[in-house]
């Protein structure tokens, strides 16, 4: 009976259910209809737009930074060079505590507190995600204990990489100059020059001297990798590849051992140098003294070093060849002697009395010759020969002011020489146009009494001298003075040394240069002011002394060198060049308070001339370009280095 | 002598109860999976063994339960789901923490998650008690058997777990479907979801909610919540028509997919073998589902009806929510693709339901006779 009851429900159930099942089987359907229309929506509605986003993922394009070219000297002596070591590096943003992350990789590897100074002040500067160098040069055992500790440091890495080197240090240090860390203002630079994307993965840019000025040979081309990539990043394998190309090495005019024997020979005297060949311009030697340790600044200097260098008297971080700018004191007298001939305001043979001042008509001022009570009779061999003031206050009130600029600027004095440095300073050579630009006055004739001894408005730097005195020793033919004497492309063996045509020709008569010539060989002779320094040379050489006044000396006082406190003495020059006849080298030679030009700034030529016309090396040199001389560093794409010809 | 007639009889017991269509359709889908996992593990074979000898052990299980009578299986409904519900109140007070949830229960030789063992259970539970109930179905009948249904999910949802909690309270409200849930009913539940989703919606764990908001927008947080879905996406959509070819996948292959073996790996085969791999999958899906709709159709009893009928909608609300959520129209839930992702507990638990769909298919007879 029951069961009866029962299975007429289940009848009625089954239909039920079965209406239900196909309900199910409908909610399937259009559910998997559903999916199906999604699949068609993303692969094939929008199957390029994720096959570009699949792309941006995997594929991530490196950059390949190119290595850096070379420095050598005009001997193959390395003055900049690049060696491969390991660095600590911080991605300061992927670190969630940037002290105790810095603390704990202390316990592992050394951090001085001036490594982190270093690496706030990089940071301050640094952009998003920038990696940045808490240590460099870690040791193999540092690179070890780091490595194995890795894991708990997220965010930092150990990266091998090429670091920059100048061996001669503070010596070359205001002629190579320095490379460091690309900042904004360089990335703008960078923009504008539309040369960002050759800087793409590069950290370093020339900041300074030979460094700055051939930046765009030195740094080289860089190279592409299209790199897979996987979700963290990391490479995978390499789809293309455009190789870097290295940049170019450099071969300078300059002379390594010159460089380091006049830095030697100025001892502690601060001072600056530029030696010159007169026959093609080629930069010899270069010295700013003091200079500063350019390895500190590649990654960026730690604030201590900074002031120290910043803050000392001695402006270690001027460029006193390029930049400093001094009275020309007695070295213009050779100049001022050939603007006399050449505008035949004096002759050779017109001689003076010199009382031991000069006085301008209708005054009673008396403009005094360094020597009390005068030299006697003076023509203008012997106004050379022993720097006589007189004659040249006269000679330039005759001359007037206008002569004196026209003539002189064609020397290049109050001109840019262009060398090839950035910044350099243009000097200053006065006329009565500058003067009224310049102070809204007019000129006077006791303006040009001092200007006629390089004691007036007139500023030249050591460059600048040094090439007026290789045009003079060239007999007026000029050559721009230049510091690289050969790009070397990488790969190229190339070593023909590109001929240098001269800039101009004064068109001198010979005959006044062969007297100006002559009178300055006899400076460097006994009765001549720098005598000493030339005792025993056994080639004639070219010099003429100078006083770049510090201090003036009021009327009725006389300079005396030991009231003065140190750095208010005058500065002394020299200038030379030898051999006399037939000149290779010309020498402008600043000693900053350093008394008198004879005394001081001759012996530095002096030895100079020695080691480079004769390969005489001072007893108390200590010479690494010795030990350096001829090792080419692997890369360098150079040829052996040939001997010095004077060696 | 005893030989001859012993293998037919053996060969007879083994595939007695085994649904041959059933199990084709199962093996083509194993071995296809098999296939994906290679890839999706960079070409490992421990993975894909691990997961082969999981395979082994799952169609074991299946091949017992195809065996058992369906009277045995209701018995075991009381005390499965009593221990289950034991197990999970245990979990609830005494379960290991692991990735921000409590799921694992630590009872000395294994590790086990009773959520999965609910999967079976509660089904099992509700369709035994209808059963049990079926001469005099009342709206109470129906009560009771949601409340059987409620109390395991408020556990499992508060552990979190809300990948098992979707996928049970699918299977047990299919089961309350199929069992003729009246329509007004059906309606007052979507009424009172809708109303009560703000309430629900602040229940919900925070990553939970990252998890929903992000499907909304999943770019918002491409790195973070949103990365695997935008990942999903990118290999799904880049791999076009016809697919990247196997073991070709860049997603894949270069790790931006994650979980790519478990819940992401329709991704991989999505990627590597384009829509056509998926208008095949779908299909395949679809022949196993029909197949078990055929099964539910012909069931001779309410509770095996009940019970097939839950079984193959269940599985098929697996690959729903897992193609759905990798394909960014679902929010992440962690529920694996069936018969495909690596795992051994789903996959038990899987062919356990297969199991149970061949043995009311082939006892039927048997019942009947």
């Amino acid at each position: 009976m029951k069961r009866h009851v029962e299975l007429k429900n289940s009848q009625r159930e089954i239909y039920y259910f079965r209406l239900r099942l196909v309900l199910s089987i409908g909610f399937v359907a259009v559910l998997l209809f559903l999916l199906l229309t999604r699949f068609v929506y993303l692969q094939i509605v929008k199957h390029s737009h994720y096959q570009t986003l699949a792309e941006n993922n995997r594929i991530s394009i490196v950059p390949i930074v190119p290595n850096r070219g070379l420095i050598l000297d005009r001997n193959g002596v390395i003055l900049a060079h690049n060696y491969s070591g390991y660095t600590l590096e911080i991605v300061s943003n992927k670190v969630p505590d940037l002290e105790a992350t810095i603390d704990q990789l202390a316990t592992l590897v050394d951090i001085q507190p001036k490594d982190r100074k270093r690496f706030k002040k990089l940071l301050a500067e640094s952009r998003n995600f920038e990696s940045l160098p808490i240590r460099n040069r870690l040791s193999d055992e540092e690179v070890a204990r780091f490595a194995a500790q890795s894991y708990r440091f997220p965010g930092v890495e150990i990266k091998a990489r090429l670091f920059r080197e100048y061996p001669y240090n503070e010596q070359t240090s205001h002629l190579i100059g320095y490379i460091g860390r690309i900042n904004d203002s360089d990335l703008q630079q960078l923009e504008d020059d539309e040369t960002a994307a050759n800087y793409r993965g590069s950290d370093y840019i020339g900041k300074t001297g030979i460094e700055q000025s051939y930046e765009s040979e030195l740094h080289g081309t860089t190279g592409m990798e299209q790199m897979e990539v996987d979700a963290g990043g990391r490479g995978v394998r390499v789809l293309s590849r455009s190789a870097p190309m290295s940049g170019n090495n450099l071969v300078l005019t300059l002379d390594a051992k010159l460089q380091e024997i006049a830095w030697q020979a100025f001892g502690n005297f601060r001072g600056a140098l530029v030696a010159i060949d007169p026959t093609n311009g080629e930069v010899l030697a270069f010295v700013s003294k003091p200079g500063y340790d350019p390895n500190l600044f590649i990654d960026g200097i730690d604030e201590d070093s900074w002031n120290e260098l910043n803050n000392s008297p001695d402006v270690p971080l001027n460029n006193r060849a390029l930049r400093g700018q001094y009275p020309l004191g007695s070295t213009i007298k050779p100049f001022m002697a050939l603007a006399g001939l050449y505008y035949g305001v004096r002759s050779p043979g017109y001689t003076i009395s010199d009382p031991g001042y000069y006085t301008l008509g209708g005054s009673s001022h008396h403009y005094r010759d360094w020597k009390k009570g005068g030299h006697g009779m003076v023509d203008m061999f012997k106004s050379i020969v022993v720097s006589c003031d007189t004659y040249y206050y006269g000679l330039a009130v005759e001359l007037g002011i206008d002569n004196m600029y026209n003539f002189l600027s064609r020397f290049g004095f109050g001109k840019k020489t262009d060398i090839d440095l950035e910044g350099e300073t243009s000097g200053l050579m006065p006329s009565q146009e500058w003067k009224m630009k310049r102070y809204k006055e007019k000129w006077y004739g006791g303006d040009t009494v001092s200007a006629g001894i390089g004691q007036g408005y007139d500023l030249t730097t050591p460059m600048q001298l040094a090439f007026a005195t290789a045009t003079l020793a060239n007999d007026g033919v000029g050559y721009r003075p230049h510091l690289v004497r050969q790009v070397k492309h990488s790969g190229s063996n190339d070593t023909a040394i590109p001929a240098v045509k001269p800039e101009f020709n004064l068109n001198l008569n010979p005959e006044h240069v062969a007297l100006i010539k002559s009178a300055m060989v006899a400076v460097t002779q006994p009765g001549g002011t720098a005598a000493g320094a030339s005792a025993g040379a056994p080639y004639a050489f070219a010099g003429k002394t100078g006083t770049a006044q510090v201090v003036g000396i009021k009327q009725g006082e006389k300079y005396d060198a030991n009231q003065l406190s140190e750095r208010n003495r005058d500065h002394a020059w020299f200038i030379a060049f030898a051999p006399a006849d037939k000149p290779r080298i010309a020498i402008a030679v600043l000693v900053e308070n350093g008394g008198h030009g004879g005394t001081v700034a001759a012996p530095i030529a002096r030895k100079m001339l020695d080691y480079y016309l004769l390969g005489k090396i001072p007893a108390s040199a200590t010479l690494a370009a010795k030990a350096q001389s001829g090792v080419p560093a692997a890369g360098a794409g150079g040829n052996p280095a040939e001997e010095p010809e004077h060696d | 002598m005893i030989k001859q007639p012993l293998w037919p009889i053996l060969k007879r017991r083994l595939i007695q109860h085994i649904d041959p269509v059933l199990l084709l359709a199962l093996g083509l889908m194993l071995t296809a999976g098999l296939i994906v996992l290679f890839s999706a593990t960079d070409g490992s074979w421990t993975r894909v063994t691990a997961q082969a000898a999981n395979i082994m052990v799952a169609l074991v299980c299946m091949w017992l339960v195809a065996n058992i009578p369906l009277h045995y299986l209701m018995r075991t409904a009381l005390p499965m789901y009593s221990l289950g519900m034991v197990l999970l109140i245990a979990v609830a007070l005494f379960g290991e923490i692991s990735h921000g949830a409590r799921r694992w229960l630590n009872i000395g030789v294994a590790t086990i998650q009773p959520s999965e063992l609910m999967k079976i259970a509660v089904p099992l539970m509700m369709a035994w008690y209808f059963e049990k109930n079926e001469a005099t179905l009342t709206l109470k009948n129906y009560f009771i058997a949601a409340l059987l249904l409620l109390l395991p999910i408020a556990l499992i949802a508060r552990q979190p777990d809300l990948g098992t909690a979707v996928l049970i309270s699918a299977s047990g409200f299919y089961v309350l479907f199929l069992a003729g849930l009246s329509w007004r009913i059906i309606g007052g539940l979507f009424v009172t979801a809708a109303v009560s989703a703000p309430f629900l919606w602040s229940m919900l764990h925070d990553y939970q909610k990252h998890r929903i908001m992000m499907l909304l927008d999943p770019s918002q947080d491409a790195l973070g919540k949103g990365y695997h879905t935008i990942q999903g996406m990118i290999a799904v959509g880049s791999g076009g028509v016809l697919g990247k070819g196997y073991l070709n996948g860049t997603q894949t292959h270069l790790d931006f997919l994650p979980e790519r073996t478990t819940d992401f790996i329709f991704a991989v085969y999505s990627e590597e073998f384009g829509l056509l791999g998926n208008i095949i999958l779908l299909g395949m899906f679809l022949f196993i589902i029909g197949r078990g709709f055929v099964i539910t159709a012909n069931a001779s009893t309410y509770f095996t009806r009940l019970m097939a009928g839950s079984i193959t909608l269940t599985f098929f609300t697996y690959a729903f929510v897992n193609m759905g959520m990798v394909s960014g129209i679902l929010p992440v839930v962690g529920v694996p693709l069936p018969l495909v992702s690596y795992g051994g507990t789903s996959m038990v638990t899987l062919l356990l339901g297969f199991g149970m769909l061949m043995s009311i298919h082939t006892h039927k007879t048997l019942v009947q006779t």
